[in-house]
């Protein structure tokens, strides 16, 4: 238990260090590599919490493939690749404090409800196995949606993108 | 372990992702910003998945996924076009519906 | 009895039909040949309801015993025999037991043994909360009665057209509207239950608002056609109510359950009844015209002539008679007033009837004195219901239905000819020009008109005999309604046929007949207005050629005495007197018009010279005022507070609380304001900015345009919104 709770503190930390880099750094190219760091803290979150399918779903989809996409989209919007450009806009403290006032009061119902809450560690453990299962019988038609969405998502993009 | 360790930093998460999406000027920028918001909840959803004993969490965290995959295309594909007709991504430039 | 347990398949082909000719009449079949499926379709359509007519016929004549109605004991005590499970899947024949026992064999034309009608439920529809639905079919004598008029009507409504509106550049869409009004009125005339009565009634009012702004170019007539829509709508609520309040209080949709119900016991849930009868009372106001609702209808001439004939006169409007009819327990033991059988439907109808009759006399337009006309005819239908008076009515809306298609298609050849024009003071002369037209016309009027031996003589007078002794002579009212609307209704129509046919032509061209598509129609019209009456004509009449067995046909055929008989509704004997008093009048008024006009006899120039006169003329012309009433007066002084109110609420509350709100972002936005005025020139997106600047000027401050201010708000406020909730609960 120790050792998962230091594991979880670093991974935290890192996560929450990330991800506020991110939203502060004046340099995209950092930020997206910020991005990297948070989406590579959750996918040892997921392993952590057993969840081993979504961690390795989570390292292939977004890091291989939505980063590759994030980089490609800052290169070919040319975007400033240093500080020339004033990455946060003049309404930032207004954003600060709507997501203040969003996470404090998202947390202090989570502690209120929760409080001291144990989480089930002697649970059963679901291995890529039973997630298959599960999602080619129970979920089998909002698995189809999904995969009619992504087509339909990579025709949009290929329409909205092409040039004419 | 506590549950609310984890549901806490969904909670930080999410909310750091509303800044993001809020303040960033840059269009791409805000892309990411969605991204880490999503993240947030499939934490959520992956935890509550253990904490009740089923499946389901993580498959809908699957589903979450997917749909940030098929969203972050599109989305990226709109900057692209809004960058190649005015030249720019900055966000703050987009107001045509002014009032 | 095949047909009858199978009557879905009469509406299904003019529902196959309309969906061949929208979807495939213009690809697939042609656009001028899309009239072949509609005129294939009805006729079918007929065939089938011939079928069904003549097996219910035979179920008359020759019961089988399941067809039979048990006679209940004596008494009130009927309720609990009813057989409850009327949700179930069964196939046929549910004969319901009920009734009271009315004295064993009746003579005359009343039927005996009862005979109970062929209620098939094909499936559940859907269920809600345990309640059920169902989907089925009632047929019965007065069902089938409808199908006939409706199948009738509409096919040589469809020959008609084929002439009337070719080259239209909506002849596609017309023929599709046609075929769908059919299957929605046979739907309707047929619903197993009052959902069903319901959908059928709504889907033949969007049929008449498609098919009343048919020519939608020209601003009249899509008011028109929204007028009517509206005015329906208004009914419409009444019609919801009515119904939940019937399901409320017997708990069941089943039209037979109810007037079983109903009929076994006549006094209980008087309030209830009286309720729901007068919300459905609005309803049949509305569809069929009577007083205050009536406006709509003449307005609905707007559409084409043969619309106005199939919807507008003969088949749609009647919807309400027909509700009355199907439902007549409700409307007759809700709206009868304390003991006294005094009926408020009567009264409601004989004053429909005699407004609708004074209006005719003040039109120029032909068609809109028919439409008066029909105005004043539905309400003597309503006025008969009232009286007590079921078959008479029911056969006064059959002789009714083909005399005034007749009319209605008549004064659309008149205009065929005369280019296009419905006004009677450019005809005039046209019976040398048209005398096929001509013919028809005043046989379908002296039809009308109620002279012997036409159609109309004998349903009327079935009427006035109806109110004459209706419920212990208790209508003498109605009488006087009658008896003055049949001699009104006489005078206009002779009006209507001087200034049409006969005089010196006052418009311009060369008028000519109309070809033999509608020609043939309105001969086959005028045919049934001459021996439309046979079909429930007086024992008496038919006595002296020794075939009393064909006496009151309709009455045996059609009348549900299975519903009825617990109500005490009598049948009156025929009397020669009322007969020869009903003929006087109308003679008498076609005798003081004839000399007021042809031979320039009477007060003329009258409403000139005398100022009461004038008017009551004027009066008359402007329709009692009823649409000032209902556009200046109520709709300005419900629509006036309201907009001041809502400019109140606007200019007080809206714009502090967002200027308030918004005041960091007005800052931006004035900034913005500046900056982005030269750059963003982009015609429709700054039109539909400037749309929303007139709306909203108030709220401009925050519409900077930025996703990111709306984000701004969207997200504070759901965190507002989330702090009040954990602070609140």
């Amino acid at each position: 238990m120790v050792a998962q709770n230091i594991f979880f503190g670093i991974i935290a930390a890192i996560v929450i260090v990330s991800a506020l880099r991110m939203v502060t750094t004046r340099n995209i190219v950092h930020a997206a590599l910020y991005l990297v760091a948070v989406l590579g803290g959750l996918g040892a979150l997921y392993i952590l919490l057993t969840a081993e399918f979504v961690a390795t779903t989570q390292v292939l989809v977004y890091i291989g493939a939505v980063m590759v996409l994030f980089l490609f989209g800052i290169m070919l919007t040319k975007a400033p690749l240093g500080n020339v450009m004033e990455m946060t806009g003049a309404q930032w403290p207004i954003a600060a404090v709507v997501s203040v006032l969003l996470g404090g009061v998202t947390i202090c119902s989570l502690m209120d409800h929760f409080g001291s809450d144990r989480l089930v560690t002697d649970g059963p453990i679901f291995r890529t196995a039973d997630v298959s299962d599960e999602v080619f019988s129970t979920y089998i038609i909002p698995f189809e949606a999904i995969s009619v969405l992504l087509l339909a998502a990579l025709i949009g993009a290929i329409v909205l993108a092409r040039k004419d | 372990m506590l549950l609310n360790q984890f549901l806490i930093l969904g909670a930080l998460l999410f909310s750091v992702g509303v800044y993001g999406v809020l303040a960033r000027r840059n269009g791409v920028m805000v892309l990411m910003s969605i991204e880490l918001m999503l993240n947030a909840v499939n934490i959520n959803l992956v935890v509550f998945g253990v904490q009740h004993g089923v499946v389901s969490g993580q498959v809908f965290a699957l589903f979450v996924i997917a749909v940030a995959a098929a969203e972050v295309g599109v989305g990226l594909a709109i900057v692209l076009l809004l960058y190649r007709n005015r030249t720019s991504i900055d966000v703050e430039d987009f107001d045509l519906m002014r009032g | 009895m095949w047909m009858l347990e199978n009557a879905f398949l009469i509406p299904l082909v003019p529902a196959i039909s309309f969906v061949v000719i929208l979807f495939f009449g213009k690809r697939f079949i042609g656009a001028n040949r899309v009239h072949i499926v509609g005129i294939t379709a009805l006729g079918l359509v007929w065939v089938l309801s011939a079928v069904a007519a003549f097996q219910w016929t035979q179920r008359v004549e020759n019961p089988s015993p399941d067809a039979i109605v048990e006679m209940a004991t004596h008494g009130g005590d009927h309720g609990d025999d009813h057989d409850a499970d009327h949700g179930d899947d069964h196939d046929a024949d549910l004969a319901v037991v009920s009734t009271d026992h009315s004295g064993g064999e009746h003579g005359g034309g009343h039927s005996s043994p009862l005979i109970g009608p062929v209620i098939s439920t094909f499936s559940q529809w859907w269920s809600n909360g345990g309640i059920e639905f169902a989907v089925g079919t009632l047929v019965d004598g007065l069902t089938v009665l409808l199908l006939i008029v409706v199948a009738s009507i509409s096919l040589l409504v469809h020959i008609y057209s084929t002439e009337y509106v070719k080259d239209d550049r909506r002849y596609v869409h017309y023929y599709a509207f046609l075929s769908l009004f059919t299957a929605a009125m046979l739907f309707f005339v047929m619903a197993q239950n009052i959902v069903q009565l319901i959908v059928g009634w709504e889907l033949v009012g969007v049929c008449s608002f498609v098919l009343i702004g048919h020519w939608w170019e020209e601003k009249p007539n899509t008011d028109a056609a929204l007028k009517a829509f509206l005015t329906n709508r208004v009914g419409d609520i009444g019609l919801l109510v009515g119904m939940i309040v019937l399901w409320g209080t017997f708990q069941t949709f089943d039209i037979d359950a109810i007037n079983t119900l109903i009929s076994a016991d006549p006094g209980a849930h008087h309030l209830a009844l009286l309720v729901a009868a007068c919300c459905l009372m609005a309803a049949v106001a509305s569809k069929s015209g009577q007083f205050p609702l009536h406006t709509w209808l003449p307005d609905a001439m707007a559409g084409p002539t043969p619309v106005s004939a199939l919807i507008h006169a003969a088949t749609m409007v009647v919807a309400g008679v027909y509700m009355i009819a199907r439902l007549y327990p409700v409307f007759y033991e809700g709206l009868s007033i304390g003991t006294s059988s005094i009926n408020l439907m009567a009264f409601i109808g004989g004053f429909t009837a005699l407004i609708g009759a004074g209006l005719a006399f003040a039109q120029w337009d032909i068609k809109k004195v028919l439409a008066y006309s029909t105005v004043s005819q539905l309400g003597y239908m309503v006025m008969a219901l009232g009286v007590g008076a079921w078959t008479a009515a029911i056969f006064h809306l059959f002789t009714h239905a083909f005399f005034k298609a007749c009319l209605f298609l008549g004064a659309g050849s008149v205009s065929h000819a005369a280019h296009h024009t419905f006004d009677m003071r450019k005809m005039g002369g046209l019976k040398k020009a048209m005398p096929h037209t001509y013919r028809t016309f005043v046989i379908a009027s002296l039809a009308l008109a109620g002279i012997f031996p036409f159609a109309g003589f004998w349903s009327k007078d079935e009427i006035l005999l109806g109110s004459l002794v209706g419920q212990k002579n208790s209508y003498p009212l109605m009488l006087i309604f009658g008896c003055a609307v049949a001699f009104m209704t006489a005078a206009y129509m002779t009006r209507v046929i001087w200034y049409t046919f006969h005089g010196e032509f006052r418009g311009h061209g060369q008028p000519h007949e109309s070809p033999k598509m509608m020609t043939v129609p309105l001969w086959i019209l005028a045919g049934m207005a001459v021996l439309g009456g046979v079909f429930n004509l007086p024992g008496p009449v038919l006595e002296p050629f020794g075939l009393e067995g064909l006496a009151h046909r309709i009455q045996t055929y059609a009348e549900p005495s299975v519903y009825l008989s617990g109500l005490g509704i009598s049948h009156p004997d025929p009397s020669l007197n009322m007969a020869l008093v009903g003929l006087a009048l109308a003679v008498s008024g076609i005798l003081v018009t004839y000399l007021y006009y042809w031979r320039r006899i009477g007060l003329h120039g009258l409403t000139e010279r005398n100022s009461y006169a004038k008017n009551g003329y004027t009066f008359l012309e402007n329709k009692y005022y009823l649409d000032h009433l209902y556009n200046d007066v109520i709709v300005k002084t419900v629509k006036r507070p309201i907009a001041n109110w809502a400019n109140r609420v606007n200019q007080n509350v809206l714009d502090r609380a967002v200027d308030k709100a918004g005041e960091t972002a007005r800052d931006t936005g004035r900034w913005i304001y500046k900056w982005v005025d030269q750059g963003v020139i982009d015609g429709s997106v700054n039109a539909a900015a400037r749309g929303a600047d007139s709306s909203g000027e108030g709220l401009r401050v925050i519409q900077s345009g930025k996703v990111q201010n709306y984000g701004q708000l969207l997200f504070g406020s759901a965190a507002v919104l989330a702090i009040v909730f954990v602070i609140v609960v």
